[in-house]
């Protein structure tokens, strides 16, 4: 590991301007800590932010529930607020991780990990994401492909965004304030993560020196809620399809409001525009879930080994919206 | 002129304060066993997958691989060599010598701390049917709030009985 200052900031604006090319912010370090060990995270300076952004989770009265950036992930699930009103959220969450990794990792750096890709973890393979031009080993014949997206992915990079709680952030349309050198600002979900194109090394749309201070959910959508996650082992693993959905359903039996959001598929927390706009205004019938899905997947450009994907994000889509309709 | 990649912190590991200079790369789990001489938690993995290195920090299970020293300068650590507090058994570790809830042993202090935390964590599972409820520590419950620690002899069976038996508060 490289040898780092270490600077302990108190409030978002100290962290700021204590911040230079080179530095990294530190919270829960579950992912960043474990980046600089295998080499692929090289900060000179760890700027420690789990002091100076919010640790609190707060209703507001406009309906809205304020999320501090260091907020626990096990004290978010288990907030009476998240449970109560974001079940969607809190479900999201305990089925990331482990319970360890739960009580460190914060929700500013749950949004803020990198890919799980193997081949970006591997400081001896190419990487476009890690070391911009060397190219993209999990795209060279005989990779596995198994992890890798089959949606928004470019020549450049195939990886996936590892996340639950932000696959459940983007189905619930979350606002993420940032704070920068030029001020601060919001960033909407989904919006906050962008698709690889050219440069993969880019995660985000924020800019080197941009910090999360909070994270804030819009009032609950009405109807209900559920997330699900499809792994290779019952717990403790990343997904490999996994489904945020919220569904809506008039007296009139039609879909008034659906949500949908695909973790394990993308680069970013997939939002199903085109699914929610096929389900709008239809019966709620298996038959409107399944043209749903279709019309979502018919973007799909699997790679060769993870075509399964398709049908599973299919499968998935459908039986939830299935359940939810029940 | 200061040498910024080092710093001084002060823990209090298992009820006694100690202040050591850390290089800022240092694990927790490596000022435990390196500095302190408190081999009793474990190097697995050292990416936080195992579970071996699992101590309380400030009364919360934490993997100590993933925590750099310099930043929990203050906190409150427990080991299992501090986890009955004094001299004798936890409960727990009676139960996993009762129950047979090891092989090898070397997952074993990572086993009993995740445990004990856990015992005090309240709230549902990814699993618990009602998000409202504090369901009670069904095997399946444990199953899935312990799926941080692995253990390769594959001695889950008997880790879920003895962590049970403690749950539910009855003789180890």
């Amino acid at each position: 590991m490289r040898a780092f200052s270490y600077v302990r900031a108190a409030s978002p604006e100290e962290a700021v301007s204590d911040y230079r090319p080179g530095a990294a912010y530190l919270g829960g370090g579950t992912n960043l800590v474990d980046l600089m060990r295998l080499g692929v995270a090289a900060p000179d300076q760890v700027i420690d932010v789990t002091r100076a952004v919010g640790d609190r989770v707060t209703e507001g009265e406009d309906g809205e529930l304020r999320i501090g950036g260091g907020v626990r992930n096990s004290d978010l699930a288990n907030h009476p607020a998240v449970r109560e009103r974001y079940p969607l959220l809190a479900r999201a969450v305990l089925n990331g991780a482990s319970g360890q990794i739960r009580n460190m990792a914060t929700v500013g750096g749950n949004l803020l990990q990198r890919t799980r890709c193997p081949y970006f973890q591997d400081v001896g393979m190419p990487c476009n994401k890690r070391d911009p031009g060397s190219g993209c080993q999990a795209t060279a014949p005989g990779a596995d492909t198994e992890h890798m997206a089959i949606i928004g992915h470019s020549p450049f990079c195939v990886a996936t965004h590892p996340s639950d709680m932000a696959v459940a952030l983007t189905a619930l349309g979350a606002r993420v304030r940032v704070a920068g050198p030029d001020g601060g600002r919001w960033v909407q979900m989904p919006g906050l993560h962008r698709l690889p194109d050219g440069i993969p090394d880019r995660d985000t749309v924020l800019t080197p020196g941009e910090l999360i201070t909070e994270v804030v959910l819009p009032p609950p959508p009405s109807g209900r809620s559920a997330y699900r996650k499809v792994r290779e082992r019952a717990s403790f693993a990343f997904a490999l399809v996994s489904l945020a959905a919220v569904l809506d359903i008039g007296p009139d039996g039609r879909v008034r409001d659906c949500r949908l959001a695909l973790g394990g598929v993308a680069h970013v927390p997939w939002r199903a525009h085109a699914a929610e706009r096929v389900a709008l205004s239809l019966p709620a019938t298996p038959q409107t879930f399944a043209r749903a899905a279709e019309e979502e997947l018919r973007y799909a450009r699997p790679l060769p080994g993870n075509e399964y994907k398709v049908t599973l994000a299919r499968n998935l889509i459908v039986s939830v919206l299935e359940e939810l309709a029940r | 002129m200061e040498n910024t990649l080092v710093s001084r912190v002060t823990l209090v590991v298992n009820g006694e304060p100690r202040a050591v200079v850390v290089d800022n790369r240092m694990s927790v789990l490596d000022l435990l066993r390196e500095k302190l001489g408190l081999t009793g938690s474990k190097k697995g993995c050292d990416h936080g997958q195992c579970g071996a290195c699992t101590v309380l920090i400030d009364g919360r299970r934490a993997n100590a691989c993933l925590a750099l020293a310099v930043a929990y300068d203050g906190a409150d650590i427990r080991t299992v060599e501090g986890l009955a507090g004094g001299a004798g058994l936890h409960p727990l570790q009676e139960a996993f010598v009762r129950h047979d809830a090891f092989q090898c042993g070397y997952c074993t202090p990572g086993q009993l701390c995740s445990a004990a935390g856990m015992l005090t964590e309240a709230g549902p599972s990814a699993i618990t049917e009602e998000l409202d409820s504090d369901p009670p520590l069904t095997p399946g419950e444990i199953r899935e709030r312990m799926s941080g620690n692995l253990c390769r002899c594959g001695a889950y069976v008997n880790i879920v009985k003895a962590i049970t038996v403690v749950a539910e508060g009855g003789p180890a």
